[in-house]
């Protein structure tokens, strides 16, 4: 019986990791960018959501778009106000633009976690579940919004995966994570494509964010450890690769919740911890890892 | 180098801060005496930057096994203060060799993500053998360096100015030269027939000795060792920030930029809840619009030295 719960919890759980991870790989694979607000973006949607619902008194359905129309519009924030001018910028020599984005995007994500805290407090969040209810698998008892979560993400992670191999758009996105100057030689865009995958990312992250909050909560204090998360498991699945990190989410995902559940909920993070020294002394690549 | 406009700025600025006990109140030599230990930090995370050039994302790694060491020595078996400085530092020194062995191994963001877990880890570590080790409470010291704020002022402000000395000198001399060209392009370095591996284990090295030590002394200063002041991420990104925000590459850019981070953290706080927002604005901005960071506005020279 618990096995089950187990089984499902972790199912759920990894599903909505994988999300999260998802948007962060594709990031990086195709702008090169490693996001460390990438957290902070995903508690504003929820803490966004959840005021909208409640101070305006709509569903829950119109506070979870409005988290993601939150998520995007950060996205697009950090994109032309960090991002971009680090990486056009002639005062800052190539080798070093990418810490000048770490360490912008780390600072930005800093200041969205204290702005959430001071209009907001730190108080965690839940997102009013979209789906209320219980549903009895198997003999285990599992809220509606649980299965939810896990319908959502995959839903998002399969239009993703349509979206780039099947239409133009979306595979001038996989070429630019591949080569991004032999796509401008063939008379892309780069700019357009970077709009293009912030976006994306935005919708994602969102996404990601309003589920968490409905699932489990959020509370601006855990914007580093998301963000870290996110990190963790995109390293273990290979910088660039998306079906690599969704791979590493289940894993993730699964080891946290067999953690949780048979030894202690306090330290379900440590085996994680000790999985990623694994992989970086020993496969620092990843699972799928290219670039 | 007398000539040089950087000596034309520090030593002025030494001499007034020297000479601050005199006329200054306890708190704000507190505050400084925090800043100057932060100082060390920035300036040794830098000199890993600027000659390794590997960004260590984990700072507090080194720093928080420099000072648990000393404090676990002193409060289990009151070890005297000075073998205690001496053991943290060491074992900080081991610390940094364990993390550059991979990081002689990979590149670009790897390394970082190195950092980041061995920060995470010695924090769950700590936590989690709370018992030995008093996990978020910590451990209260038997020992301190001194009770009255002015010694404690020199004490901290002499530790800085060596190690700085150190470290400045380090990073102008023939080898501190070789370091840089390895951190900045290890290709051509390594092409030149210089042995880029060695070098920058060194760099570690130096790195962490000065973590570890000023990480030891920090504890005896305040007198407890505890998770949230020597190696939560907090205090890493603090490092980080206040080091390119002086001006990397410059070493003593670190200090001026933990200097800045600590006094404006502590002249805010009457805004409560926004202070650090405003404090990261402020780094923001400076890093988007001066990349070269305070030092390299002052000296023109945009950071690229």
């Amino acid at each position: 019986m618990q096995a089950l719960q187990i089984l499902i919890d972790g199912f759920a759980i990894s599903s909505l990791y994988a999300l999260g991870a998802t948007g962060f790989t594709l990031m990086f694979g195709v702008s090169g960018v490693l996001n460390l607000s990438h957290g902070a973006i995903m508690v504003v949607a929820a803490v966004i959501a959840w005021w909208v619902a409640g101070t305006f008194g709509t569903g829950p359905y119109i506070g979870g778009l409005a988290g993601v129309a939150a998520a995007v519009a950060c996205g697009f924030f950090t994109y032309r106000v960090i991002v971009k001018p680090i990486q056009t910028s002639g005062a800052i020599p190539k080798e070093e633009k990418e810490i000048f984005v770490l360490t912008g995007t780390l600072l930005w994500g800093i200041m969205l976690q204290e702005a959430l805290a001071f209009l907001f407090t730190n108080n965690p969040k839940t997102v009013r579940p979209l789906v209320e209810g219980v549903i009895p698998i198997l003999g285990v008892r599992t809220p509606y919004n649980e299965i939810l979560t896990a319908v959502v993400s995959w839903a998002a992670i399969g239009l993703l995966y349509l979206l780039v191999n099947k239409t133009r758009t979306g595979k001038s996105l996989l070429a630019a994570s591949m080569n991004p100057r032999g796509l401008t030689l063939l008379g892309f865009e780069m700019s357009r494509i970077y709009v293009l995958v912030w976006a994306i990312y935005g919708v994602l992250t969102g996404i990601a964010g309003v589920l968490l909050g409905s699932f489990l909560g959020v509370s601006s204090d855990n914007a580093g450890t998301l963000t870290a998360s996110a990190f963790s498991i995109v390293v273990l699945g290979g910088l660039g690769s998306v079906s690599g990190s969704l791979i590493a989410a289940y894993v993730v995902g699964y080891l946290e919740t067999v953690t949780a559940y048979l030894v202690a909920p306090s330290i379900r993070t440590v085996p994680v911890l000790l999985l990623l020294v694994a992989v970086v002394y020993l496969r620092p690549q990843g699972l799928l890892g290219r670039r | 180098m007398i000539r040089s406009r950087t000596f034309l700025l520090v030593v002025p600025a030494l001499l007034v801060l020297a000479l601050l006990p005199l006329g200054v109140g306890g708190y704000i030599l507190g505050l400084l005496t925090l800043a100057y230990y932060y100082a060390v930090f920035a300036m040794s995370w830098d000199l890993l930057f600027g000659f390794a050039g590997e960004v260590n994302f984990g700072p507090s790694f080194l720093i928080g096994i420099g000072a648990y060491v000393a404090a676990l020595l002193n409060h289990y078996f009151n070890t005297p203060i000075p073998l205690c400085l001496l053991a943290g530092s060491l074992a900080a020194v081991l610390a940094g060799v364990v993390l550059a062995v991979p990081a002689l191994r990979l590149t670009g963001p790897y390394f970082g993500l190195v950092t980041l877990v061995a920060v995470l880890m010695l924090q769950n570590l700590l936590v989690l053998f709370a018992g030995i080790t008093g996990g978020e409470i910590g451990l209260d010291l038997p020992d301190v360096l001194a009770i009255d704020d002015t010694t404690n002022y020199y004490y901290a402000f002499a530790f800085m100015v060596v190690s700085g000395g150190i470290l400045f000198a380090l990073s102008r001399s023939p080898v501190g030269l070789i370091l840089q060209a390895s951190g900045q392009n290890a290709t051509q370095a390594a092409a030149l027939g210089f042995n880029v591996a060695k070098h920058k284990l060194a760099a570690f090295c130096i790195s962490a000795f000065f973590s570890g030590l000023a990480g030891a002394m920090l504890i005896f200063y305040l007198g407890t060792a505890s998770v949230g002041t020597v190696v939560d991420i907090a205090v890493g990104v603090n490092v980080i920030i206040a080091a390119v925000l002086g001006g990397r590459r410059t070493i003593i850019g670190a200090a001026v930029g933990a200097i800045f981070l600590i006094g404006a953290g502590e002249l805010l706080r009457p805004l409560g809840q926004l202070a650090t927002f405003v404090v990261s604005a402020v780094a923001l901005v400076v890093i988007l619009f001066f990349p070269g960071g305070f030092l390299g506005r002052l000296l023109h020279t945009g950071g690229a030295e």
